[in-house]
């Protein structure tokens, strides 16, 4: 009995130490963890020039500008508080529209723009049937423009 | 608890249980499949696509389960040292990392279309992956030992070592910038997936559930009268005068 006590201490007192490494080791990388950089932190945090990094956030509805014959594409990443300007040339993903979640991988230039090397798409987690869709827009009651969950960055 | 660690009484449960969790399986299966790739509607945005959901969703809530499973056997196992609690951890492990290895790949077929991309090395896809790894790890140290026993211990605390890991899955989401998106089910309000999606989604997760629980029946089962014969078989070549006899 009182074996079984030891280990089982033993146990708890190694998950509870364990969990509190994690958590600090994870807290300590929190910066380096994150996947993209929203255009609130390319404002307000010394991000690498010159160097291949990702932003991300929706796609500023009206932003989008492609001109005749110029496969270059323009549009603004916004986090509705911050938009950084980005153009892009290459194949886009079938998500990619206005007002949808976006990330792009590139090099953020001299001038402010950044030049994205490749463009993925990123949905937000809400799922419904097209009809559904349809009829909240029409009374109104329609919010789930691009990712409507991720608070904009202070 | 202890009523169950034996090995008789599990028998006669499992005995028990088996036909239901079968019948389930196959009747969640049937159900299931037909709501979730010909009756429920496609998707607003995603389209047709969104069908891949219905498997990679039950199977990512699978290898989580299973691997919560294997940590709480493995830390009976170690504590208590219930041999009961040892064969079922072992009996699971392949069964999660089956489960792993098919959200995996159902989210690399679904990120293509959707996301433009096979694979990001995100911290959702990142800590999933260890997941998978963790289930390889555990099954490669559990057999690496002559002894089973020692196996099975220094197993069950790579097990327990790899658990910090599941809290890390599940709000790498929220910690962290990921392109995969947040949680739709499991939010403080209302699930942001229409009923129509979430009833075949539900109803796909309840039928890996019925056949993890038949799957893993069996594996004990099977692991039990293993071990069996190898008793069995230890007696009749050592002959009645061994030591053997007395265990």
């Amino acid at each position: 009995m009182t074996r079984k006590r030891r280990r089982l201490y033993v146990l708890l007192l190694g998950m509870i130490g364990l969990g509190a490494a994690t958590a600090l080791t994870l807290a300590a990388f929190q910066d380096h963890l994150v996947f993209f950089y929203s255009p609130s932190d390319i404002a307000s945090k010394p991000v690498p020039r010159d160097r291949m990094l990702r932003i991300g956030g929706l796609v500023e509805p009206g932003s989008v500008e492609r001109a005749a014959g110029d496969p270059q594409i323009r549009f603004r990443v916004t986090d509705m508080a911050n938009a950084v300007p980005v153009v892009y040339a290459g194949l886009l993903p079938d998500l990619f529209r206005e007002g949808q979640g976006v990330v792009a991988n590139g090099k953020l230039g001299p001038d402010g723009v950044f030049r994205a090397a490749e463009i993925l798409a990123r949905h937000d987690e809400t799922y419904m049937p097209p009809e559904v869709a349809e009829a909240l827009k029409r009374s109104g009651h329609w919010q789930h423009m691009g990712q409507g969950d991720k608070k904009p960055a202070p | 608890m202890q009523r169950f660690a034996n090995p008789l009484r599990f028998k006669r449960l499992s005995g028990a249980l088996l036909p239901w969790t079968s019948t389930a399986t196959l009747a969640l299966f049937a159900a299931g499949l037909w709501l979730a790739l010909a009756a429920s509607p496609r998707d607003y945005q995603q389209g047709e696509t969104v069908r891949i959901m219905y498997v990679h969703v039950p199977a990512a809530w699978m290898a989580m389960f299973v691997y919560a499973n294997l940590a709480i056997a493995s830390a009976v196992a170690l504590v208590w040292r219930h041999p009961l609690a040892e064969i079922a951890a072992r009996a699971m492990a392949p069964v999660g990392a089956c489960f792993t290895a098919l959200c995996l790949v159902t989210g690399s077929l679904w990120g293509k279309p959707m996301w433009g991309t096979w694979w990001v090395w995100d911290a959702r896809l990142t800590s999933v992956l260890l997941l998978f790894f963790l289930y390889l790890g555990y099954m490669a140290l559990a057999n690496a030992f002559e002894d089973e026993a020692r196996g099975t211990r220094a197993a069950s605390i790579l097990a327990l070592v790899g658990a910090v890991n599941l809290p890390v899955i599940k709000f790498s989401v929220d910690w962290w910038n990921t392109l995969h998106q947040p949680a739709s089910v499991s939010r403080l309000d209302a699930p942001a997936i229409h009923p129509a999606m979430l009833t075949p989604l539900l109803v796909m997760a309840l039928a890996f559930m019925a056949y993890f629980a038949t799957v893993l029946l069996w594996r004990i089962e099977a692991a039990l009268a293993e071990r069996r014969v190898a008793a069995r078989r230890m007696l009749t070549e050592a002959g009645p005068s061994s030591p053997a006899l007395r265990r």
